[in-house]
């Protein structure tokens, strides 16, 4: 089976290969591959009918309880069938219906990659396989619904689809997880039979919530079922194969799958007749309104999908059979409706049923298709969607349910009646009508028809023998679902009896409303703007709320202001440093601390000179202050006998200060562009930070836990290393390897530097400017507000604030210059005179930068 | 000796400083690089033996016995992050033939790439914490140099931003070892573990450590700490920008990684809370900070902080299984970044932007592309069967198993954000009509040329492994379990630094 399934995706990658030479003929060799696995599988039908369940072991990670062990058992077995069956229909049509498209290797490729996962959905044991090729066919759905891609509603679609069904997926994986954990194993098989354990969990109704919401969304039950009838976006064999007749049932399979586990609570039965009931009226209430064939088609779909969530909610043994019996029918005529909908769109020009008309004559062979396919979608004898339909009204009566049940059952049965004529007779009787001329509305080629021929004709087939087809493939299917032998039989006769009367009622009652249908569609139009506020709604909030939230955080936090980005992260170290301090630590420490008068006076100087580089007004004067600060800490050093680090200190204070001196004439004018509020606000967050540290070192100060290394290395610097200075020997031979990185790094601050002051940027500064300052999306400006340097920005800013007038600022930064920069720099000035031409202004612009980083370097190392 | 360990840092130091003897020749510069990044994986890979066979390879610098010299380690999480690094190396290197423009050949950046490695590498296998400092400096400076290359305004801004910031956390970083100096009197790891775990004072060792959590949250761009790394991360080229995200960041986390299993692991309820939240947040805002972005390598780079929080999530947890999870995300997470900006790389060479509103229509032109650029995206958005679905698997497994249910949903949550922010790629750029007015003769008329086949290479390479990871997860799923297992049990790692003797 694992094989079965590989070959598939094979098949789907040398389709490329094989398109280039044989172009739309690819199709048809193509669906060879799942004719041949159709065959493989029917002949497991009298196995699996006898109740054989054959399991193909096989390992995949084994280390997370992973295994790609498959499972054939009814229930899986009549999947098979469909994909498989249905699946070589489809690749045959889609080669005729795509012919010529340029893009139809890559649908193919797709298709069958597709059809390769839902197969490995349903044979899988193992939960997550499982959810490996539920979520695969989530994608490969969301690839076919968006094949015409150039267009923005498929696009659209596509992504509704698959953010709807991959939202439900990852509730169903995180269902499946406490499933899992809960059950103990992973393997389906294994789980079978602790449903005591699991419905008795405390965990359980999580559990279940997670794992309806997966099936819901997958199976587009209320309120998930919006995305369906968009999905009919994707070409036409996509939503006949995947839309109606398997993905889709992907989450009813599931369902079915933990029907025998999960069966037996209470809340499983009400939660899946109730969202079941509601999903089947607002499906065929929908239906009725569409006048789009495929519309129309997607909504009797939810409808069918809706009621087989019912049947699986009674859980009955009739309703065991009633579901199987159902979901083939539905299958097999829906695919054909689907594939037939989609030759009068290919052939006619249209699919709005109100736009066609009295094509009979051109179409007589599909005309009878889907007379004969709509039969059964109304449940008319002797076809095989009667016998389901009996079989549904039978375990509905025969569960204990609240009347309103019945209702809903029986408002849908009426509708879909109706439904199924406007489908068969509309588009076929009265006058004509199409988009295109009478003369060239012909009968599509052969490989279009097969498909609908052959699923008619099994429709046909199965209701006149519905007892063969009944033990052989819908009654094992049933058992798996009960999870026992399941007593009964398919038969198209049950006698006279309440089932067959509401069958007649509701066929009666469908038809006289098919007579008004278009008087009724108008009056439904009143609810139009209820419906508007449907679900999608939701679904649009949603998305809209995303990119709300996403914006205003990001405004918020990643807003551009390097400022904000420093104090947040202060603040947080100051914060969260500080509460683990206070609630995890006595606060504690030796105050005894003797101060002599020249330390005093040592340390007032360093206090005092770093307060003037904060408030200082000039740039040399600054300097000038971190250089004693600078000096000040050796003086420090020297105290506490480290010469070395002394020496050390005051020749990296001093170049520090000599460079800083160097380029200050290069920097541009000192200017001040904080207000006072936020300066205060900046102190503050400084001073708590200078706090934390001091009490830091307070209390650590004299606690020592442990004796330190530093001792060995006292004892061993002679004898050993061969060094009389510690210092050297430490940096030199205990810590060699920290001296190379830090070689390294000035190494590298070099080469950096070196880039930074030679590189020509192949762009002019300014060209992108806001890349690095705004995260948000870019904005359009004027050419008049696109700001060129540093003075711009600051102008603007005091413009903003009103501060000055627009103008003003030249002059003031003249003067500055006059007052503050006491370093003669003619070019530079002279630049800034003349600067009224933008290409001066870029110029000096360039020096800016290069003298700004070269300072930044400098301080680093 | 083991010499496996020293030769991952030993190799890009001296690549590094053998291109910078070859300044002016370029060619010379290239040849250099592509040999020293294979030097360097096949080192790494011969390490990662080693470690497997041994489980952890010691060697002490200068011959100077632990604690008092400075000791190489390699367990499992260092030998994987150097293979890792061994493997981005090759990438890039292969990838910079064709990407570097010739004047950013010529400042340097064969060099700087190198040198960043040497950091990388000594940071992954350094069992000293003063010695990871130094690493971190080289690091940090050589990404500097890197990111400034080009000298265009907007990369000035960011990588002023970048070096602020990071300087910003290597003070308290250098605060933080300061103090623990003073407590324990020793730098080295194991020891340092060993004296912690006699130690009393346990508040002040909490103190401590959140220095520590909040110096390497800078690094690994956790929230709320990660602002350097979306306003820098877009602006440099884009193969140094590829490096950055696979490497850069998950050194931080690494770092994490390395003091929260072996020395910070006696109060687990109070630091590792302290991580939950951060990690939960993380990956929120990482997400929605890539929602509001329309830029290719913005979204990508807002991801990488989302990511951060999955992975911090497996050390916050501190499980098995979580930390299983963590480190096989780790793995996933560098190949997979990497190649999603190589891919942006490629698709700015053939329409010029990297503007989401300006790209498009490269499915229908360049289908092959469009695949590749589908196996890491999809994967990072953790669909099934590829490398990130079972990273995210075990996380949330792990979640579930440990009841934290608001983080598991969040981790949920976050993964569907994430595949929204990937398909808003796909559309826009590879889905969507090329909008009017823009230049697409490279695109449909490009011919495949030598150049353009060098950009594929890594590409093709890396979206191999991606596969692999997925559809064959087991060794590299046991590859973490060996890994976690050792991190959580910090005594074999002591045992081999120390010698047992302690």
């Amino acid at each position: 089976m694992q094989l079965a399934v590989l070959v598939i995706y094979l098949a789907a990658l040398i389709t490329p290969w094989l398109f280039v030479q044989h172009q739309h003929r690819t199709a048809y060799i193509m669906a060879l591959v799942p004719a041949v696995l159709t065959i493989w599988f029917a002949t497991h039908i009298p196995l699996v009918a006898g109740g054989e369940v054959l399991i193909h072991e096989y390992q995949w990670i084994p280390g997370l309880d992973i295994s790609l062990t498959m499972v054939l058992d009814g229930l899986s077995l009549m999947f098979a069938l469909l994909i498989c069956g249905i699946g070589t229909l489809i690749v045959l049509y889609a080669g005729a219906y795509l012919k010529g498209n340029p893009a139809q290797n890559r649908f193919l490729v797709i298709l069958l990659a597709f059809m390769g996962s839902m197969l490995g959905l349903v044979l899988a044991d193992n939960l997550i396989t499982l959810f490996v090729f539920w979520e695969l066919t989530s994608i490969t759905s969301y690839m076919l619904i968006g094949f015409n891609h150039q267009s923005a509603e498929a696009r659209k679609a596509a992504l509704q689809g698959l953010i709807v069904t991959v939202a439900g997926g990852l509730a169903l994986l995180c269902g499946l997880v406490m499933l899992a954990s809960i059950a103990g194993s992973y393997s389906i098989q294994e789980i079978l039979g602790s449903s005591e354990a699991l419905t008795e969990h405390p965990l359980f109704v999580g559990m279940l919530i997670c794992l309806l919401l997966g099936a819901f969304t997958k199976s587009a039950q209320f309120p998930f079922h919006f995305w369906l009838p968009n999905a009919m976006a994707a070409p036409t064999p996509v939503s006949a194969y995947l839309h109606s007749a398997t993905m889709v049932k992907a989450g009813i399979y599931l369902l079915a799958r933990l029907q025998p586990e999960l069966g037996e609570s209470g809340l499983w039965t009400i939660l899946l007749s109730s969202f079941g009931a509601m999903t089947m009226l607002t499906g065929a209430f929908m239906a009725v309104r569409s006048t789009d064939l495929k519309k129309l088609l997607a909504y009797s779909t939810i409808m069918a999908l809706g009621t087989l969530t019912l049947l699986i909610g009674i859980g009955t043994e009739t309703a065991m059979i009633a579901f199987a019996a159902y979901l083939l029918a539905h299958s097999l005529y829906k695919g054909a409706l689907f594939m037939l909908a989609g030759i009068v769109d290919h052939e006619a020009g249209s699919r709005d049923v109100t736009l066609l008309g009295g094509l009979r004559k051109n179409l007589p062979l599909t005309a009878i298709l889907v007379a004969v396919a709509a039969l059964s979608l109304a449940g008319i004898p002797p076809l095989f969607g009667f016998v389901a339909k009996e079989l549904l009204l039978e375990s509905m009566l025969g569960g204990a349910f609240h009347s309103f049940i019945y209702v809903f059952v029986m408002v849908a049965s009426i509708f879909v009646v109706t439904v199924a004529s406007v489908i068969a007779l509309r588009p076929f009787f009265g006058t004509f009508k199409a988009p295109k001329e009478k003369e060239k509305i012909h009968e599509p080629p052969i490989a279009m028809l097969a498909g609908p021929v052959v699923l008619v004709f099994l429709s046909l087939v199965a209701g006149i023998i519905p007892g063969t087809v009944g033990s052989w493939v819908t009654l094992p299917a049933s058992t798996a679902v009960a999870g026992g032998v399941v007593e009964g039989y398919l038969a198209l006769w049950h006698g006279l009896n309440l089932p067959l009367l509401l069958s007649g009622i509701s066929i009666a009652v469908g038809l006289v409303l098919f007579k008004y249908w278009d008087a009724f569609r108008s009056r439904l139009q009143v609810l139009d703007p209820i419906i508007a506020r449907g679900p999608e709604r939701g679904y649009f909030w949603f998305m809209d709320a995303i990119v709300w939230v996403a914006e205003w955080q990001t405004r918020i936090l990643q807003n551009g202001s390097m400022r904000n980005y420093l104090r947040t992260i202060v603040l947080v170290f100051v914060g969260l440093t500080g509460y683990t301090l206070l609630t995890r630590y006595q606060l504690h420490w030796n105050w005894d601390v003797n101060l002599y008068f020249h330390e005093l006076v040592t340390v007032g100087i360093l206090v005092a000179a770093a307060i003037a580089a904060c408030i200082t007004h000039s740039r040399l004067g600054s300097v000038a202050a971190m250089g004693a600060v600078g000096f000040s800490v050796a003086l420090i050093f020297i105290l506490f006998s480290a010469p070395d680090l002394g020496i050390t200190q005051i020749l990296v204070e001093t170049l520090t200060v000599i460079l800083l001196v160097l380029v200050l004439f290069r920097l541009p004018s000192f200017s001040n562009i904080s207000t006072t509020r936020e300066r205060i606000r900046d102190a503050i967050v400084a001073l708590l930070v200078g706090v934390l540290i001091m009490f830091l070192i307070m209390i650590t100060i004299d606690v020592q836990l442990f004796e330190p290394i530093s001792g060995y290395m006292i004892e061993n610097s002679y004898t050993l290393a061969h060094g009389r200075n510690i210092v050297n020997v430490i940096l030199v031979d205990y810590r060699a390897l920290d001296t190379l990185g830090e070689i390294f790094v000035l190494a590298l601050a070099a080469m950096g530097v070196y880039a930074m002051i030679k590189f020509n940027p192949a762009t002019s500064p300014g060209s992108n400017h806001y890349a690095g300052t705004l995260i948000l999306g870019e904005k359009k400006l004027a050419e008049k507000d696109i700001i060129h340097s540093l003075e711009e920005i600051h102008q603007k800013m005091l413009e903003d604030q009103n501060i000055i007038s627009a103008g003003a600022m030249k002059d003031r930064n003249d003067n500055d210059d006059d007052d503050e920069d006491d370093s003669p720099n003619s070019s530079y000035d002279e630049d800034r005179d003349h600067d009224d031409s933008q290409a001066a202004k870029r110029k000096a612009e360039e020096h800016d930068d290069d003298a700004e980083n070269e300072d930044k370097e400098g301080k680093k190392s | 000796m083991s010499f496996e360990v020293a030769l991952p840092i030993l190799i890009p130091l001296l690549t590094g400083a053998l291109c910078v003897m070859f300044w002016r020749y370029n060619a010379i510069q290239r040849a250099l690089s592509l040999v020293g990044s294979f030097a360097l994986l096949a080192t790494s890979i011969w390490l990662m033996i080693s470690v497997y066979n041994d489980g952890h390879v010691v060697m002490y610098m200068g011959n100077w016995e632990a604690p008092f010299g400075i000791t190489l380690v390699a367990d499992m999480l260092s030998a994987i992050m150097v293979v890792l690094t061994g493997m981005m190396a090759v990438a890039i290197a292969i990838y910079s033939l064709s990407s570097a423009s010739p004047s950013h050949e010529r400042f340097g950046y064969y060099p700087l790439m190198h040198l960043l490695l040497a950091g990388v590498a000594g940071s992954f296998l350094t069992g000293d914490i003063f010695n990871l400092y130094v690493w971190f400096e080289v690091m940090l400076i050589a990404s500097f140099a890197l990111l400034i290359l080009g000298g265009e305004r907007a990369q000035m801004e960011g990588a002023v931003k970048y070096v602020t910031l990071n300087l910003l956390s290597s003070a308290i970083f250098l605060s933080a070892i300061g103090l623990l100096y003073g407590l324990v009197g020793t730098l080295n790891m194991a020891d340092i573990a060993v004296k912690l775990g006699e130690a009393e004072n346990a508040g002040l060792i909490d103190v401590i450590a959140v220095m520590f959590l909040i110096a390497f949250g800078i690094k690994a761009a956790a929230f709320p700490l990660f602002f350097w790394l979306p306003a820098s991360y877009h602006t440099g080229p884009v193969a140094v920008s590829a490096l950055f995200a696979g490497l850069l960041t998950k050194v931080g986390v690494y770092a994490l990684f390395r003091v929260f299993t072996l020395i910070f692991n006696q109060n687990v309820d109070f630091t590792h809370e302290i991580l939950l939240w951060m990690a939960g947040f993380t990956m929120l805002t990482g997400v929605l900070g890539a929602a509001a972005q329309f830029e290719f390598r913005r979204i990508l780079s807002f991801h990488i902080v989302s990511q951060i929080g999955y992975m911090i999530l497996g050390l916050a947890l501190f499980t098995p299984l979580a930390l299983i999870g963590g480190v096989f995300y780790i793995m996933h997470h560098i190949i997979v970044k990497t190649n999603l900006f190589l891919i942006s790389g490629i698709t700015h060479r053939l329409l010029g932007t990297y503007d989401l509103k300006k790209l498009g229509g490269i499915y229908k032109s360049r289908p092959f592309l469009s695949i590749l650029f589908l196996i890491p995206a999809l994967s990072l958005a953790g669909v099934p069967p590829l490398s990130g679905f079972f990273a995210k698997f075990i996380i949330i497994r792990a979640g579930v198993e440990a009841d934290a249910w608001v983080i598991t949903g969040i981790a949920l949550l976050v993964g569907l954000l994430t595949l929204y922010s990937m398909i808003k790629i796909w559309a826009e750029v590879f889905w969507k009509k090329l909008p009017k007015g823009q230049d697409d003769t490279a695109l449909v008329e490009g011919k495949t040329s030598a150049s353009t086949v060098v950009l594929y290479i890594p590409v093709v390479l890396l979206a191999v492994c991606t596969l692999f990871i997925g559809l064959n997860g087991q060794p590299i799923y046991e590859f973490a379990e060996y890994s976690a297992a050792q991190l959580l049990n910090p005594q074999g790692y002591i045992d081999a630094v120390l010698g047992g003797a302690q």
